[in-house]
């Protein structure tokens, strides 16, 4: 339990850690898209960590960088495959950032720090744990800036208007980002 | 704990997984091939519902391979045929433009047997969230305004007003409005070579007139 929900707070991937910068600042644009990229990262992050958890005793020390990307690439391309099969619209609207996830320094982050270090099970759980930290940063991040650049909440507006543009474009990630590390920071400092 | 660093042991690692992945992914491809152009199909007809008169047949189907010319290129696309009762009621053509203010913008565009555009669908665009983007709102007044319209210069000048053309522009949003208009443009050169495109006439040959 306390692999769960260190992933979530004390190791939040977003906040704490400051890893996966780029996917986080430029999927965000709404809440929904957000919480895609999340999802994505999370399945890929799962099964990684499972996976490399189970072969991690039977890889030489040597290769085991380019065994893990090429264990990693695999999984991103099956999550891809799923994605453009059954869910078309979220994988355009990614984009290119559903490949890039082998690149996504959480992934090997993990399977580095922790994965090949403990058994398949517990892995299964820090994987949750960070992927779910990354998920709800990640649907946080989108939704705010949806809200003030959008005026609308998961696709569904509840104002006219334009809102206010630079939240939705690149500054807006930065600004809101912030702002939410700050906080993120504050509240964490009291307990 | 971890194997020995020998070259066998590592030739051998890489070798197996290498195998393993390769294997998973033929797998995956071989499961989502089929939803995967199931889903393309579905969105393609889904843009073509949305431009074209409503039809009874499969445009994909009845499609026709053009090729013209257009702003002194040869060009290639495909215009899906849009039939009621085995008449054509209209013509789905996709055309593109890399004019747009964050590169390229993909367009279905509709038109009646006539000339007439009847309605037209952003497929995928990168403008700008706000301004640009705004061209995807197929209830504005910039879309809607080329609806019913004949693209040639004598009725309808495909152009924004600033370069002399009938077309209202996206305000704060020139760049992507103009590229608007080229891809209308294109997709209106395409469809004056169906005719040439194929030897199918009647319909077509009222479009010469027209000219």
């Amino acid at each position: 339990m306390g692999l769960l929900t260190a992933g979530i707070v004390k190791n939040n991937p977003t906040f704490v850690l400051v890893l996966g910068m780029c996917p986080t600042l430029a999927t965000t644009t709404s809440a929904l898209n957000g919480m895609g990229m999340g999802l994505a990262t999370l399945a890929v992050l799962v099964l990684s960590n499972m996976l490399i958890a189970a072969f991690a005793p039977l890889i030489p020390d040597k290769v085991r960088i380019p065994s893990y990307i090429v264990l990693i690439a695999t999984l991103v391309t099956v999550v891809q495959l799923f994605m453009q099969a059954y869910t078309p619209a979220l994988y355009e609207s990614l984009g290119i950032f559903i490949p890039l996830i082998v690149v996504n320094c959480i992934i090997l982050g993990r399977a580095e720090a922790f994965a090949n270090k403990h058994g398949v099970f517990e892995s299964l759980l820090d994987g949750l744990g960070v992927g779910l930290g990354f998920t709800i940063s990640l649907t946080v991040l989108g939704l705010i800036r949806e809200i003030l650049g959008n005026l609308s909440v998961f696709g569904v507006k509840f104002s006219g208007g334009d809102g206010i543009l630079v939240f939705v474009l690149a500054p807006g990630a930065f600004l809101v980002l912030g702002c939410l590390m700050a906080l993120f920071n504050k509240l964490s400092e009291k307990k | 704990m971890a194997r020995q660093s020998t070259f066998k042991n590592m030739v051998a690692t890489m070798v197996v997984i290498c195998l393993f992945t390769s294997a998973v992914l033929g797998a995956v491809y071989v499961i989502t091939l089929k939803p995967i152009q199931n889903a393309q199909i579905a969105k393609t007809n889904a843009a073509i519902a949305q431009v074209t008169p409503a039809f009874d047949n499969n445009p994909v189907a009845d499609s026709l391979r053009l090729n013209y010319t257009y702003d002194g290129k040869t060009r290639s696309t495909v215009a899906y045929i849009a039939k009621k009762g085995g008449k054509i009621v209209g013509y789905a053509i996709e055309a593109s433009t890399m004019k747009g203010f964050g590169g390229r913008i993909n367009l279905m565009v509709g038109f009646k047997p006539d000339g007439e555009i009847y309605n037209s669908s952003v497929i995928s665009h990168s403008e700008t969230p706000g301004l640009g983007a705004r061209i995807t709102d197929s209830q504005s007044h910039f879309v809607v305004q080329f609806n019913g319209k004949i693209p040639d210069d004598k009725d309808f000048k495909v152009a924004v007003r600033k370069d002399g053309g009938d077309v209202d522009a996206i305000t704060a949003s020139t760049i992507s409005s103009r590229a608007f208009c080229d891809v209308i443009r294109d997709a209106y050169g395409a469809f004056k070579s169906i005719n040439v495109n194929s030897n199918n006439s009647g319909k077509e040959a009222q479009i010469d007139s027209n000219e």
